[in-house]
């Protein structure tokens, strides 16, 4: 295990928590998105779903790009953040928080909405004339009845964020203990030619990547022979 | 008493029509709304659970729930839906169904009691079989206390055998609780067994209004 002690984990631990914290507040503020758009028959609703969509096809250089552009302090975007909140996006945490979010829109949305699209609406219906709000109905009925979707969305978001490289090396560089994650780490190991600290975080991510996978694979499974039982 | 004058455009299998529907249901009454597939009859429900939007008037006793100016949603409407898929709650158990309907403890047992589901309360609904959640179902309709029972054909998948039971068992529902009820149903051996009223929907517009003169 002499190997191990060589090794600086903080580009890990930076990455566990910029997916961490991304995964929360994506969570958080496209819950109501995803249920609006499961819900709504509107003539909007295919153009919210292609922006949302958007980061899967869009290279990650032009979302990085547009993004630069947005946090700079000459955008307004930029310049009210650091005037309000204090809080600089450019080449900083913050900022690839921010970025991640986008980024990562998709995997959180997606699995969500057809998780909400699944259920079944008379079930919905059937909380709603017994007087429960859309709250209510949104926690305690449709939530707990899409576990896999759930499930889907939180792991996969996570799973994505940690694996972000383009966007986080234009928005956020990398600047050590800052913004230097796992995945721009192995770019620098592999430019500097250091291909065994290469090595060892490469297969690090991809044992981690395909642990995590294999979970869901198996909860999901597990789930749905207990659903058609 | 239930006074219902409302009309709706449907964009229906067999066409467009114009579901039109003037009537009124006394206090207690049990209605058979019957009529063939696509007539109108679960949007006449829908519409008066507020599910669905329509013009003109409901009012039921003496509460405006649907007029030109108001709309009062499903949540304060507080009626009764038997679904036609029972529409039961799979995270929870026969007995939370009910609770989470109304935290009564003691109507819950008491009607799981009459419902011969006391055994089941803590079974989860995929391992209860259609009969049994059929009556979930329905004992999860009457936790409210509804003013208005809407059943939408809730014995159409039922085997024949557990038919008759389940109709004994919704006939000593309705003698109890005194419910107004509509029942949409295709069966005629139900209509005359359980209805003293037949209402007939053909092309969204009542055909027949009779009373039942077998009960």
């Amino acid at each position: 295990m002499e190997w191990i002690e060589g090794i600086d984990f903080t580009p890990f631990i930076l990455s566990f928590q910029l997916a961490t914290i991304t995964t929360i507040s994506l969570f958080l503020f496209t819950l109501p998105l995803s249920w609006y758009l499961s819900q709504s028959r509107s003539k909007v609703k295919p153009f919210i779903e292609s922006l949302v969509a958007l980061p899967i096809v869009l290279p990650p250089s032009v979302i990085g790009f547009y993004l630069l552009v947005l946090f700079s302090h000459n955008s307004p975007v930029g310049s009210f953040f650091v005037e309000t909140f204090g809080v600089e996006l450019l080449f900083s945490f913050s900022g690839l928080v921010v970025a991640s979010c986008f980024y990562s829109l998709p995997f959180m949305v997606q699995p969500l909405q057809s998780g909400f699209e699944s259920l079944n609406r008379s079930m919905l219906e059937a909380s709603y004339v017994s007087g429960k709000g859309k709250i209510t109905t949104l926690f305690r009925v449709a939530l707990p009845n899409m576990k896999p979707a759930l499930l889907t969305a939180i792991v996969v978001t996570f799973a994505h964020t940690v694996g972000e490289f383009g966007v986080i090396l234009m928005v956020g560089g990398s600047i050590p203990e800052e913004t230097k994650v796992a995945s721009v780490a192995i770019y620098e190991f592999v430019e500097i030619m250091d291909y065994k600290s290469a090595h060892i975080y490469s297969g690090i991510m991809l044992l981690i990547s395909f642990i995590t996978l294999t979970s869901l694979y198996i909860f999901n499974r597990r789930q749905k022979e207990k659903r058609y039982w | 008493m239930v006074k219902i004058n409302i009309t709706k455009k449907l964009f229906g299998s067999i066409g467009d029509m114009e579901l039109k529907v003037d009537t009124d249901i006394n206090r207690g009454e049990f209605i058979a709304l019957t009529g063939e597939s696509g007539s109108g009859k679960s949007t006449l429900l829908r519409i008066l659970a507020g599910l669905e939007r329509a013009n003109g008037d409901i009012t039921v006793d003496g509460d405006v729930w649907l007029s030109k100016q108001f709309f009062i949603s499903p949540q304060k409407r507080r009626v009764g839906f038997v679904f036609q898929d029972y529409a039961l709650f799979p995270n929870m158990t026969t007995l939370q169904n009910l609770l989470y309907i109304e935290k009564d403890y003691d109507l819950a047992n008491y009607l799981l009691n009459m419902t011969q589901l006391y055994e089941l309360r803590d079974r989860y609904p995929q391992n209860l079989s259609g009969g049994q959640q059929q009556r979930v179902a329905l004992a999860r309709a009457l936790m409210l206390k509804p003013k208005l029972l809407l059943m939408d054909e809730p014995l159409s998948a039922i085997d024949p055998d557990m038919r008759q039971h389940l109709q004994s068992e919704i006939l000593a529902l309705h003698r109890e609780f005194q419910t107004t009820t509509i029942m949409v149903t295709h069966n005629r051996e139900e209509v005359s067994r359980l209805a003293d009223r037949v209402l007939t929907i053909k092309y969204g517009l009542i055909i027949e209004d009779r009373r039942n003169s077998t009960i």
